[in-house]
């Protein structure tokens, strides 16, 4: 827990020179202060819309629940013969960092091959964006997302696959 | 005891006398800068306090009066400052201060980039008129005004009591009727410990509502642990108590039924003089936490039968840190307090005042009985542009009881719309998902569950707070702003995109996370 509050401001903290006693403080402030990628990609959103999910090359993955106050739709195109992702378009129904994750997840994604983009972490979108311990929930969910989308994708080859 | 209290302190006067020798006749030249006067009298203790008290040479030509001369005084003090300063080099602020500031949420390109102060359930801006007040209390009039023995204590004192009567008008009280306290967390807690402890031979119960403020909640749980029962008393979907149920809850041994007269979250005003009513008639004692009702709405503490009353300063633009309790006199009820102490405030509440804040307080007091009607009709009529503005986004509604409401508090359900996402798109406005204590946590409101919101409109509320010193441009704006980014960030929710499509989001089995 400790090491990661100091990873997370560690960069921000050396680029500032701060002195030890401001560092001490941000944890507690680190709940509401969002950092400024996560503002950059909340304000504008990459490849925001959605894709016919009834295609055959586009895998849908929804994840989270309105309750707990975070659903992601993360969707694919993938070309069928060389398997790379053309194309992603999510939306979010979340917090701010939810929102991040899930727009950085689609500029990551794209162009990457579906076994690439199956084997990306949440902790490296946590590193990139920066978040905060309480947010990393965010990221595990947009790792989640696209392995849901990439499962449904797969499902939906094998069946179309048999049919032929 | 006295006697000997008096003899200690001639005592210590007779051995302190012949060190003050020096000081006073430095006296004698006029008012002596501060520092000579410190150090002198340390130095001189340090030294002479040994030797029996020897027959003291006193000069004949000694003037003895005291400075009545306050403006050569002060002129003289402020001539010393200003050669202090001048010969100390000048300090800059460290710049580890400033890098804290440095931060794209917090604007520091200057005056006039702050938000628009929506949030006045969370704390209101301090009245200048009370700072004026205030303000005396800090330089000249510093005495304690417990010190019944001098004229600093005297003027303290009075201005206290001043203070006192105000805060007890707003309420039609009596002002004996008023104690201190740091504010309305303390009253609450003072009132749920101190009630119940006091009478815990015979009683052993206590009612409360779910919709609480969380110190009342707290408070009362804690009181579990010492061998109460609690009864939360549930709230129909309004955010009202049903009387007959708590008529129910009451048994004999029930000792104090604690409601609040306005939520903090959602505005409703529950029927406090029905319920006054009703713990009369079964002889319970009466508690109604006040902190955002009073000055706010009508109450008189005779008519609606409230035995103790919670207020608090800052939601009535007075300053943070202090509050008060209301405790009844006739028939009287008594408290166990929680401090042990020298007695102050009817024994209620130890400690000494502190008279900026009373005094301030008792301002803030007297300015809301004064411009009752003027604040009524400028926050009623702010507050119904702001719901018609806002109510008519698609998908919205008001939470809390379209009724009994206090027109200066209003929630509002914005439908597949994250709650803190719009607060983060909407950082040109300065509003709360809920109450300030939860915010921290990102636990949806426990208010809103209590009305039977589920989890998704609770997460997608936000609470907008209007006050005495909002403005109608104010309200144009954010009116616009929220229509704005509601719509914005609606395009990029899944479950907006599904309700047009016209599926059912209860229908869908949701993986939880």
């Amino acid at each position: 827990m400790n090491g990661l509050i100091r990873t997370v401001f560690g960069v921000r903290g050396a680029a500032a020179g701060a002195a030890r006693g401001a560092a001490l403080l941000r944890p507690v402030r680190a709940v509401r202060l969002y950092h400024p990628k996560v503002i950059e990609h909340y304000t504008n959103p990459r490849n925001v819309g959605s894709m016919d999910k009834k295609l055959t090359n586009v895998g849908t993955g929804i994840v989270g629940a309105p309750a707990c106050g975070d659903v992601i739709k993360l969707q694919i195109k993938v070309d069928d013969r060389t398997g790379i992702i053309e194309d992603v378009k999510f939306k979010t129904f979340g917090c701010g960092s939810a929102i991040a994750s899930s727009s950085y997840m689609t500029e990551l994604v794209q162009g990457m091959s579906l076994d690439d983009a199956a084997k990306i972490k949440n902790t490296q979108i946590a590193r990139e964006l920066s978040l905060p311990p309480v947010k990393l929930h965010c990221s595990m969910l947009a790792e989640d997302a696209i392995k849901a989308a990439i499962r449904d994708y797969k499902t939906k080859r094998t069946t179309t696959t048999v049919l032929r | 005891m006295l006697r000997n209290s008096f003899y200690r302190t001639f005592q210590r006067f007779s051995v302190v006398s012949p060190t003050r020798q020096p000081v006073l006749s430095n006296l004698k030249g006029g008012l002596p800068s501060f520092r000579t006067y410190a150090s002198g009298g340390a130095a001189a203790a340090v030294k002479k306090v040994q030797p029996a008290a020897e027959p003291v040479k006193v000069p004949d030509d000694l003037a003895l009066e005291t400075h009545t001369d306050i403006q050569t005084a002060a002129k003289e003090q402020a001539d010393q400052r200003q050669a202090a300063t001048e010969t100390t080099p000048l300090v800059s602020p460290t710049p580890s201060e400033t890098t804290a500031l440095n931060h794209a949420y917090q604007e520091n390109t200057g005056f006039g980039t702050r938000p628009i102060y929506l949030d006045m359930q969370a704390t209101t801006p301090t009245d200048p008129r009370v700072l004026d007040t205030m303000l005396k209390f800090f330089t000249g009039l510093y005495g304690n005004p417990h010190s019944n023995t001098h004229a600093y204590g005297w003027e303290t004192n009075k201005s206290i009591e001043e203070a006192r009567k105000y805060v007890a008008d707003m309420i039609n009280a009596d002002p004996k009727e008023i104690i201190f306290t740091s504010g309305a967390t303390e009253s609450n807690n003072m009132v749920i410990k101190g009630v119940s402890r006091f009478y815990k031979k015979t009683k052993k119960h206590i009612i409360t509502t779910r919709t609480e403020h969380k110190c009342v909640l707290e408070a009362a749980r804690s009181m579990i642990n010492e061998g109460f029962e609690v009864t939360f008393l549930g709230v129909d979907k309004h955010g009202l108590v049903d009387l007959k149920e708590l008529e129910a809850a009451i048994r004999p041994d029930t000792c104090v039924v604690s409601i609040m007269s306005v939520n903090n979250e959602i505005g409703v005003v529950q029927p406090i003089k029905k319920i006054g009513q009703i713990c009369k008639k079964h002889k319970v004692y009466f508690h109604t936490d006040a902190a955002q009702a009073y000055g706010k709405i009508k109450m008189d503490v005779n008519d609606m039968n409230i035995d103790l009353m919670s207020i608090s300063s800052h939601k009535i633009y007075g300053p943070k840190g202090i509050g008060a309790l209301y405790v009844r006199r006739r028939p009287r009820v008594r408290l166990e307090p929680l401090f042990s102490g020298g007695g102050q405030e009817r024994g209620l509440r130890s400690g000494t005042l502190a008279p900026p804040m009373v005094a301030g307080f008792g301002e803030a007091a007297r300015l809301m009985k004064k411009e009752f009607d003027n604040d009524q009709a400028h926050i009623k009529r702010l507050s119904n542009k702001l719901v018609k503005g806002l109510l008519a986004i698609d998908h919205t509604s008001l939470n809390g009881s379209p009724d009994h409401r206090y027109p200066g508090c209003i929630n509002v359900s914005f439908a597949y719309v994250e709650g803190e996402s719009l607060l983060m798109a909407l950082r040109d406005i300065a509003l709360s998902s809920g109450s300030a204590c939860t915010s921290a946590s990102l636990e949806p409101s426990y208010v809103l569950h209590a009305l039977g919101k589920d989890d998704a409109l609770a997460h997608s509320s936000i609470r907008f707070g209007i006050g005495r010193f909002s403005t109608e441009e104010e309200v144009d704006y954010v009116i616009k702003a929220i229509s704005e980014r509601v719509k914005f960030l609606r395009e990029l929710s899944p479950l907006w995109e599904m309700v047009q499509e016209g599926i059912d989001l209860d229908s869908i089995e949701w993986s939880g996370h």
